[in-house]
């Protein structure tokens, strides 16, 4: 079942008197449980993608399908240093007026499931970055949404804890079945995690291709275990590829 | 380790303890310079007075109760001033974070009521809200409020736009980004106006005593000048000086207490 359909959406910026063509007919569809992965030169509109299905921004031409809540999470985790780990995580559920026992449980459950169970008092400037993250993502999460956007949500990490919260981070997702858009510019990441990628052009961002990510991994996928599968090098070639015949140009 | 760690706190404190020690020491030369040149006839103690003919009339108004009688009323309208001139300011802010039309349409009015001398029109004040405390306080309040509308408005425009669009994510409105995200993160900020407020707030009070009262520290301070008391006129001052030190401790306790409690020192 579709959760995110978008029929032939594009979006117009008016800059200066001037308007601006960022998207143009853009169209995919994300199914239940699905991970796609969006990349593309920088300024090609990526983040215009996630603000259009999330609302913050409306499309100049074409419409966008969504059922159910939208979890949006950013590059930085924007926790408040002025509230404790536990009262970072129910920020959205204040906002919505959801607070209730069942949405505490779910709260309490994913943060000691998730290795935070010691920190619910802690502060955000006593974690780790990756700690860090997680709490964001259980922020995201908090709220039941039925679609998540992640908008390049590890490129403020460093090299190693990036591998290791992209591994803790697919753990979690997959563990709640939740549809996914994951933003990236990194094109390892978007094999290594996503079930499909989806490669933009530079402005006006048009799909230049839809890659099926299929890999032969023993036992359960990780996003570290994607990135020892025989067929991942030919993929990131073929994206790498697709990527830079632009700039010939 | 632990060690280590206890001997460099020893050191800090040690620190913390001889830097008091060398400021009063200072003051305490300051003062000992001033009695001596006083005493020595180097300068004329009718003019400059001297700290030991301050500090024996700062006995007589206490043994009297007066100078109790004064602190009071500049104290009482001081705080007044500040707190009401406080929270209509940043009332005033809030108003123009939430709407950006607003925000512009009186820019240039607050840039200009900013400029002007507010003390240069204090005198039309008094005449307006009444020559009591009154009239005092809305000149203190006159002092500071427009610095208060500009800073605290600045405060909270400058807030992160990506924090703003992660509550939006979570359809916040105005008011709950306002109560969750931008009060929170400017408490300190805000604590550090008020900080200002005290000074400003002085200012006013001490403006308005001058023109017109029976009571308070600018009213001995003036009533000194007048009729050539000038110990009248320094005791007005140090004690105006003492009040104001009090006042500013008191705010910079509780602004180390909320950056204490978030970790940030």
């Amino acid at each position: 079942m579709d959760v995110l359909k978008f029929n032939n959406v594009s979006k117009d910026y008016c800059n200066k008197g001037e308007s601006l063509e960022v998207l143009k007919n853009i169209e995919f569809n994300l199914i239940e449980g699905q991970i796609i992965a969006i990349t593309g030169p920088s300024g090609s509109g990526k983040t215009t993608i996630l603000n259009l299905i999330s609302g913050l921004l409306k499309p100049s031409k074409g419409t966008i399908e969504t059922s159910g809540e939208i979890g949006y999470m950013f590059q930085r985790d924007h926790l408040f240093e002025w509230r404790n780990v536990f009262d970072n995580v129910i920020i959205g559920l204040e906002i919505k007026k959801m607070l209730n026992d069942d949405n505490l449980k779910k709260v309490n459950r994913m943060l000691d499931i998730y290795g935070l169970k010691d920190f619910k008092n802690s502060y955000p400037s006593e974690l780790s970055g990756g700690m860090r993250q997680r709490v964001a993502l259980i922020r995201t999460l908090a709220v039941n949404p039925s679609i998540l956007l992640l908008d390049e949500p590890f490129a403020a990490l460093d090299y190693q804890t990036k591998l290791k919260v992209c591994d803790d981070m697919y753990k979690i997702i997959k563990k709640e079945k939740k549809a996914t858009i994951i933003v990236t510019h990194d094109i390892t990441e978007a094999i290594s995690i996503a079930d499909k990628v989806i490669v933009l052009s530079p402005r006006p961002a048009k799909i230049k291709k839809i890659y099926d990510i299929n890999l032969t991994i023993d036992g359960e996928r990780t996003p570290f275990k994607s990135r020892n599968s025989k067929e991942f090098k030919s993929y990131f070639n073929a994206i790498w590829k697709e990527l830079n015949n632009d700039e010939q140009l | 380790m632990m060690n280590n760690c206890n001997i460099q706190l020893k050191v800090y404190k040690k620190q913390k303890v001889k830097l008091l020690l060398s400021q009063i020491l200072l003051l305490i030369i300051f003062l000992f310079i001033w009695e001596l040149l006083a005493r020595l006839n180097v300068i004329d103690d009718f003019l400059f007075s001297s700290p030991s003919k301050i500090f024996s009339l700062l006995l007589e108004y206490i043994k009297t109760n007066e100078i109790f009688k004064h602190i009071w009323i500049s104290v009482y309208e001081t705080v007044l001033g500040i707190i009401i001139g406080s929270f209509f300011g940043i009332l005033i802010a809030i108003i123009l974070w939430s709407n950006e039309k607003i925000s512009k349409l009186f820019e240039p009015f607050l840039v200009i009521l900013n400029a002007l001398p507010k003390t240069a029109l204090a005198p039309i004040m008094i005449i307006w809200a009444g020559t009591g405390t009154s009239g005092i306080v809305v000149v203190s309040i006159s002092i500071l409020i427009v610095i208060t509308i500009i800073s605290a408005y600045n405060y909270f425009i400058s807030v992160d736009k990506e924090k703003i669009k992660m509550l939006k994510s979570f359809n916040a409105n105005k008011f709950q980004i306002f109560t969750k995200l931008v009060l929170p993160s400017n408490l300190i900020n805000i604590i550090s106006i008020i900080k200002i407020n005290i000074g400003m707030s002085w200012v006013g009070v001490i403006v308005g005593e001058f023109l017109v009262s029976r009571a308070g520290i600018g009213y001995l301070i003036m009533y000194g000048g007048q009729v050539f008391k000038l110990d009248l006129v320094m005791m007005g001052v140090i004690v105006l000086a003492i009040c104001a030190y009090i006042m500013w401790k008191g705010i910079d306790i509780l602004e180390n207490y909320f950056s204490k409690k978030r970790g940030m020192k």
